[in-house]
């Protein structure tokens, strides 16, 4: 059945690899996402996901190439800065957090755009490239690794999966202590601001990584989505994070499956992969939204339908009459 | 090391003049046309920092762009042109409303905080944006890479109905928020009691969200859905650093929002190769640091100066208080205008140290500030007060035995603790104040203040 649908979809290794890739970058955010909801920092990666422009930039003008090292610390490193400065002008300034990061995203993203119009003469630096990324081409840009041919892209991004994933495990109880009451874990001797900051660093290595190869509103929404599903369903971290890396591969596969086949229904050939991962991210969490076992919008109505039920009839059927 | 070249920047010296002057027709144009933009984001963008919504533009602009991508798409499918403002518009109005009224969902009827409502409503809705732009690229009417302008802005190429269109705009958002002022400032600061004092308060944040949306949709054009954000945010940022009355923040905020859009289009006519929307959030983000900095109400430094200016009088204070303390403890007559010139009066530098938790160092520091203002005098190895410096050590003494003596009439202060409490506050006491304290302690004084006796043995206290 499965074959005979990917048969039906012209399947090949090209649209496997675009997959792998895309699931490794979903489950790197996904991990650190989970954390990000907790300490209600959901926006961070949208910010630091815009503010890297001018590290990209600054690194291209200096270097004067576009090989990738240079550029990744250049951005890394300016993606530490964002959050650096939001925390800087959310103390210094008392200005409220969610501003304090507005600023600071937008002023940076704008310092890069003019950055990179400078360096465009000499380089296909595009925004928009940036931007969106290109996850359907990184199978074409491979690496031989064990007389494999395997996509630069995913072999960065395991690298960076396996970093999330040892410092995630590392410092678990740090992160968790720290995400639900810093007070708490300052007085227990843990440095709730080393937490933050390492955090941040994770986030913007992330980020910059999965820029290249498949564009930042994967990064955004995988950041936030997987994660908020996941709090919907469950009240337990460890639950919590299983759930979100298995809603953020889902999502990457479907979102994939997706943006060959939702097209094909209209005539068009097929769309941006990445766009439509995180759609389907959310469609997850529209499921989860209506349908969490604790407090769903439908599970509610559902419950309240139960209590002023006769005891004798069955809850399903009160909704239905309530519907 | 790669050298940039600004070659065709400045064109010739007239070229800047005739843009300065807005001789130019477009340049005309495009400025004034940003310039309204910029006054009707500052006037919205103001309640909306105080609603604790900055971000809420964020995801609204992202929310636009599936709206415009469908919008071209729908359009193509049913034989009209695609690429028509008003359509594109529309579409954006569309989906950016939907995005807005899903974050308020998510966050009235989930678990889920605002910041995951509105990073959910941004990256779900921009991806669906991105992919509904991947379907118009593939398009026979392909012209589709205008569609992409609408992320980047592109002022530059405003035209004359687009000017029109952002000014009747801004003027529709201008003259709603001057209508609904008031009830608009109570939805920012208590919409609990709002909504206690029967106002509509879902449908005042819808108002307010719609005027949100917006200057959104008509700064999508202009700035870019990016950097449209920036307009809402910054100018009422860099705003309230000004001022704590809402009236006078929402109008700098609106200035602050159209002097930097006309700059900074201005500036990019000047230097076309620098992009108008980036040009405008730099202008704006530099008036937001030099209000951070200089800001009168709640900049950086004047709230420095104000603490150390504090610092410095407290230190003052807590210095003349623990010599009038002293003597006094010695002999009460000694601090007597008169007595002044007797031995008794003589401090040891010791005796001072261990009287409050200061080092030597600050202890002699503090001295030599004070024996500069005449306050005290070296005599010896040790210091006294001098005639000004005991009627200030008076007065300081007396606000402070005054508030100990109230503490422990009306607040039931154990007088045993009753110094460290009444040190939190006396610094602070104005004269007005003061009176009032003396009215309800029933002490008068007409001439020269007689200094209360302290309610508590002085000895006993080391602060």
């Amino acid at each position: 059945m499965m074959t005979l649908n990917l048969a039906a979809l012209n399947w090949s290794m090209l649209d496997t690899w675009i997959v792998v890739t895309g699931i490794l970058c979903a489950v790197s955010c996904a991990l650190l996402g989970n954390f990000l909801v907790l300490r209600r920092m959901s926006m961070m990666g949208d910010a630091i996901s815009h503010a890297v422009l001018p590290g990209l930039a600054v690194a291209f003008l200096i270097t004067g190439s576009r090989s990738s090292w240079p550029m990744f610390v250049g951005a890394a490193v300016v993606g530490v800065l964002t959050a650096f400065f939001t925390e800087w002008v959310r103390g210094a300034g008392k200005v409220d957090e969610g501003a304090s990061m507005g600023v600071v995203f937008t002023a940076l993203f704008a310092v890069g755009l003019v950055l990179i119009v400078q360096a465009a003469d000499k380089v296909d630096l595009d925004p928009g490239c940036v931007l969106y990324g290109a996850i359907e081409l990184t199978p074409l840009d491979t690496v031989t690794l064990a007389g494999q041919d395997v996509p630069r892209a995913a072999v960065m991004l395991a690298c960076v999966l396996a970093l999330n994933t040892v410092l995630v495990l590392l410092f678990y109880k740090e992160l968790k202590l720290s995400s639900f009451d810093p007070a708490l874990a300052t007085a227990l001797g843990i440095n709730a601001r080393l937490m933050h900051y390492l955090l941040m660093t994770l986030v913007a290595i992330t980020t910059v990584a999965s820029f290249e190869s498949v564009g930042s509103i994967l990064v955004v929404a995988m950041l936030v989505v997987p994660a908020a599903a996941a709090h919907l369903l469950t009240a337990r971290l460890p639950a919590m994070i299983g759930l979100s890396l298995l809603i953020a591969a889902s999502s990457a596969l479907f979102g994939h499956l997706g943006a060959i086949a939702v097209p094909a229904l209209f005539g068009y050939s097929s769309t941006s992969t990445a766009g439509m991962m995180a759609v389907a991210s959310g469609a997850v969490l529209c499921g989860a939204v209506l349908f969490g076992p604790r407090d769903g919008v439908v599970t509610r109505l559902f419950r309240r339908g139960r209590l002023v039920t006769p005891p004798r009839e069955s809850g399903l059927s009160t909704v239905e009459k309530s519907v | 090391m790669t050298v940039v070249h600004f070659d065709p920047l400045f064109a010739t010296t007239t070229d800047v003049l005739r843009v300065l002057t807005l001789a130019d027709y477009n340049t005309r144009v495009v400025v004034i046309g940003t310039m309204l933009l910029g006054l009707a984001a500052g006037v919205v963008g103001s309640f909306m920092l105080l609603r604790k919504r900055a971000l809420m533009g964020d995801a609204l602009s992202h929310a636009t762009l599936p709206g415009i991508g469908l919008a071209f798409i729908i359009a193509e499918a049913s034989g009209m042109t695609g690429k028509s403002l008003p359509v594109l518009l529309a579409g954006a109005t569309v989906t950016g409303s939907v995005g807005v009224a899903t974050v308020i969902f998510l966050r009235r009827f989930t678990r889920l905080k605002e910041d995951t409502a509105l990073g959910v409503v941004l990256s779900v809705f921009f991806g669906a944006g991105v992919a509904a732009l991947g379907v118009v690229q593939q398009m026979q009417s392909g012209s589709a890479a205008g569609l992409e302008s609408f992320i980047y802005g592109k002022a530059a190429s405003m035209v004359v109905t687009d000017a029109r269109l952002i000014g009747a705009a801004g003027l529709i958002v201008a003259v709603m928020c001057a209508v609904f002022y008031k009830e608009f400032k109570l939805l920012c600061f208590d919409p609990a009691y709002a909504a206690g004092q029967g106002w509509p308060v879902t449908v005042l944040d819808f108002l307010l969200m719609s005027l949100v949306v917006t200057v959104t949709v008509i700064g999508l054009q202009a700035v870019g859905l990016i950097l449209v954000i920036a307009l809402l945010i910054i100018p009422a940022a860099a705003a309230r650093f000004w001022t704590e009355r809402m009236s006078v923040m929402t109008i700098t905020s609106a200035l602050i929002g159209g002097a930097s859009c006309a700059t900074g289009a201005a500036l990019s006519g000047v230097l076309p190769r620098l992009p108008s929307g980036a040009m405008i959030v730099l202008v704006a983000t530099a008036v937001f640091i030099f209000s951070m900095t200089f800001g009168r109400a709640r900049g950086v430094l004047p709230r420095v100066l104000a603490r150390r200016r504090l610092t410095v009088k407290v230190a003052r204070q807590h210095l003349l208080r623990a010599m009038y303390e002293m003597t006094e403890e010695r002999e009460p007559a000694l601090v007597e205008p008169h007595a002044l010139d007797q031995p008794g009066t003589r401090l040891s530098m010791t005796d001072l140290t261990r009287r409050r938790s200061w080092s030597t160092h600050q202890l002699r520091v503090q001295l030599s500030d004070a024996q500069e203002d005449d306050l005290v005098e070296p005599i010896g190895d040790g210091w006294r007060l001098t005639e000004a410096g005991l009627t200030q050590a008076r007065r300081v003494t007396r606000n402070h035995r005054l508030w100990e003596t109230y503490l422990i009439t009306y607040a039931d202060v154990a007088p045993s603790h009753v110094d460290r409490d009444a040190d939190q506050v006396e610094h602070v006491l104005g004269p007005a104040m003061t009176r009032e304290l003396e009215a309800i302690l029933g002490e008068r004084d007409p001439g020269g203040p007689p200094v209360l006796r302290s309610p508590h043995a002085l000895s006993e206290v080391r602060t």
